[in-house]
């Protein structure tokens, strides 16, 4: 564990000297960081709200109107696939969603926990801050688009562009992938416990991607990194939380990271970037 | 931004008018423009249906001005006159509007493509489908606005499929407008989302090739393109399978023939498409929003990968 930065706030302290995949995440971690600074809930108090009729913003207002008043657990029952359900949550909350979610569902949370008992669309918790967020079914494209923190679980199959521009957190992935995950990341770890679509980690700058199947090529600058025992146990446990059958054992995962050929892009000559980008 | 919308139901007739007008509805945000509908009815045994318009809709809002009723009485009897000089006879007809109208006719041929350019031939006069089955209806104002327009809510058949257009490339006006027919070929429509960037040169190559084009939309030439490989014997799976490569740009599509639905994803993925595959019915959407206003409890869905194909009988 010697070298490992302790996680003590919602927000990762990582020291960001030297940018490299150092291990700057514990097997042990708390999970569900919350915001501090919020409404006081409790989680026994629980509220059923009706999606049927209403659009986005009224029950997003609903969802704020019942954490004002201490509800700790909300049940959102049928969400209808509708567009931008459950965003900006900044507060400790057990949120339910009782169906599918459409685009851009739960973006910009900060310490909610939420479950989602059907499928999301494109950008699912985009760039959500902390929390875990666990959705039953398939994912669409840019699942987790700029995630900065906390767990993103889909327990089906993702996209096209999963965790794109990713700069921090866990996504987990039970089934496939599209292509292009993890298109430039920049911190943050993607798990996908199946395969991995075209392209997969394409210009990533830093971060880690675990792949229990196989990724169908790999962009440029995404190379096989070696897996350690401390990244096998993490893998384990992340994998065991989720709760997630994988038939991949945690240490036949493969690792991927970033080439670093694309650092300092800027200062190289243009020849050398072509032939990067080959 | 574009939505594209399509369903068939597996041996079985339902009102799939009305199953399209919910999903388009609940896509309109995608694109309030205009909406086109492809549906199928019970297939023709003798002759075919005609779906033809004669000039534009002059909406408010809308740079096209009116035309004298005189004048598009002179067109319609135009078609009615070379329809009889090629051989066709019109058994029965019917119109929405002053400007589309609805026939059926009995022809010697199954080749349609002579009587097709023969009836282009009239001023402003576009063939908008001709087929057994299919009927391609496309006008501006919303999937409510459009199919309350041409009775749509009572359209009985198997499988159809339409757009909602947002306006980038080319004008507000019922000639840009999808689904576009895949001139000559019976029963064989599309409907697109995104945009091709290879559109001109391929266009130069199609023309050069015979093929006519009524309007300046890049969408037109997904079916021009499925035309003419079709043409030359290549199977509807196959065809789109090669506009992936053949076809530049981001690009969704879902074409329909007379007892089938496809679509197609090209390489970078980047325009959406939700499927729902069940026993009797299959549905695919631009946004599982609309899918869920023909299927309101929980249903398992998913997205196509890139440049996936996939095709479904009816």
């Amino acid at each position: 564990m010697a070298g490992l930065t302790k996680r003590t706030s919602a927000f990762d302290d990582e020291n960001l000297s030297g940018r490299s995949q150092k291990l700057y995440f514990e097997v042990t971690e708390e999970e569900n960081y919350t915001y501090y600074g919020n409404h006081e809930v409790d989680f026994n108090k629980r509220i059923s709200i009706d999606c049927e009729g209403i659009n986005a913003h009224e029950l997003n207002q609903k969802i704020r109107d019942s954490i004002r008043k201490g509800y700790g657990s909300i049940v959102i029952k049928n969400p209808g696939a509708k567009h931008s359900l459950g965003v900006g949550i900044l507060n400790k909350l057990n949120l339910i969603f009782e169906g599918s979610l459409g685009y851009f569902g739960i973006g910009c949370i900060d310490g909610p926990t939420v479950r989602i008992n059907g499928r999301v669309g494109w950008s699912c918790a985009e760039n959500m801050m902390s929390g875990k967020v666990v959705v039953e079914n398939n994912a669409g494209s840019c699942f987790g688009a700029a995630l900065r923190g906390g767990d993103l679980i889909c327990k089906g199959d993702a996209g096209a562009r999963t965790g794109i521009d990713m700069k921090g957190g866990t996504i987990l992935i039970g089934g496939n992938a599209g292509a292009y995950t993890g298109f430039m990341m920049q911190r943050g770890r993607i798990i996908v416990c199946g395969d991995v679509n075209a392209n997969m980690g394409d210009s990533m700058y830093d971060g880690i991607i675990f792949v229990g199947g196989e990724p169908h090529s790999l962009g440029t600058d995404c190379v096989l990194g070696e897996m350690n025992e401390h990244e096998v146990r993490w893998l384990e446990q992340k994998i065991k939380n989720a709760e997630i059958d994988c038939k991949v054992p945690a240490s036949k995962f493969k690792k991927y990271v970033a080439g670093r050929m694309l650092w300092n892009y800027d200062n190289l000559e243009p020849a050398e970037k072509k032939g990067i980008l080959g | 931004m574009c939505g594209i919308a399509g369903v068939i139901n597996r041996k079985k007739t339902v009102n799939v008018g009305e199953q399209m007008r919910l999903m388009l509805q609940g896509i309109k945000h995608r694109g309030p423009d205009s909406t086109g509908y492809a549906v199928y009815g019970k297939p023709k045994k003798d002759g075919f249906i005609l779906r033809f318009k004669i000039s534009e809709n002059a909406a408010e809002k809308v740079n096209v001005k009116p035309e004298d009723p005189e004048v598009l009485e002179d067109r319609k009897k135009q078609v009615d006159l070379l329809m009889k000089e090629h051989g066709a006879k019109i058994t029965k007809q019917s119109s929405s509007t002053p400007y589309a109208f609805r026939y059926e006719f009995t022809y010697k041929s199954e080749n349609l493509e002579e009587l097709a350019k023969a009836i282009e031939t009239v001023e402003k006069t576009e063939i908008l489908s001709i087929g057994k089955g299919l009927e391609l209806i496309k006008d501006l104002g919303d999937a409510t606005t459009v199919g309350e327009q041409y009775g749509l809510n009572k359209f009985m058949g198997t499988h159809g499929i339409g757009h909602t257009r947002m306006a980038t490339e080319s004008d507000v006006d019922i000639k840009s407008a999808h689904p576009y027919w895949a001139f000559p070929y019976q029963d064989v429509a599309v409907v697109h989302n995104g945009q091709l960037t290879n559109y001109w040169g391929n266009r130069r190559v199609l023309e050069r090739s015979g093929y006519r084009f009524n309007s300046n939309c890049d969408s037109e030439i997904i079916a021009v393109y499925i035309a003419d490989k079709m043409a030359k014997g290549i199977k509807l799976e196959q065809a789109m399978h090669d506009s992936l490569d053949e076809l530049d740009g981001v690009f969704t599509y879902i074409v329909s023939t007379k007892d089938q639905l496809g679509m197609a994803k090209d390489h970078m993925a980047a325009k959406p498409m939700v499927i729902y595959e069940g026993e009797d019915v299959v549905a695919c959407a631009s946004e599982e929003v609309a899918i869920r206003n023909i299927f309101p409890h929980e249903i398992k869905t998913y997205d196509p990968y890139e440049a996936e194909v996939k095709v479904w009988q009816a």
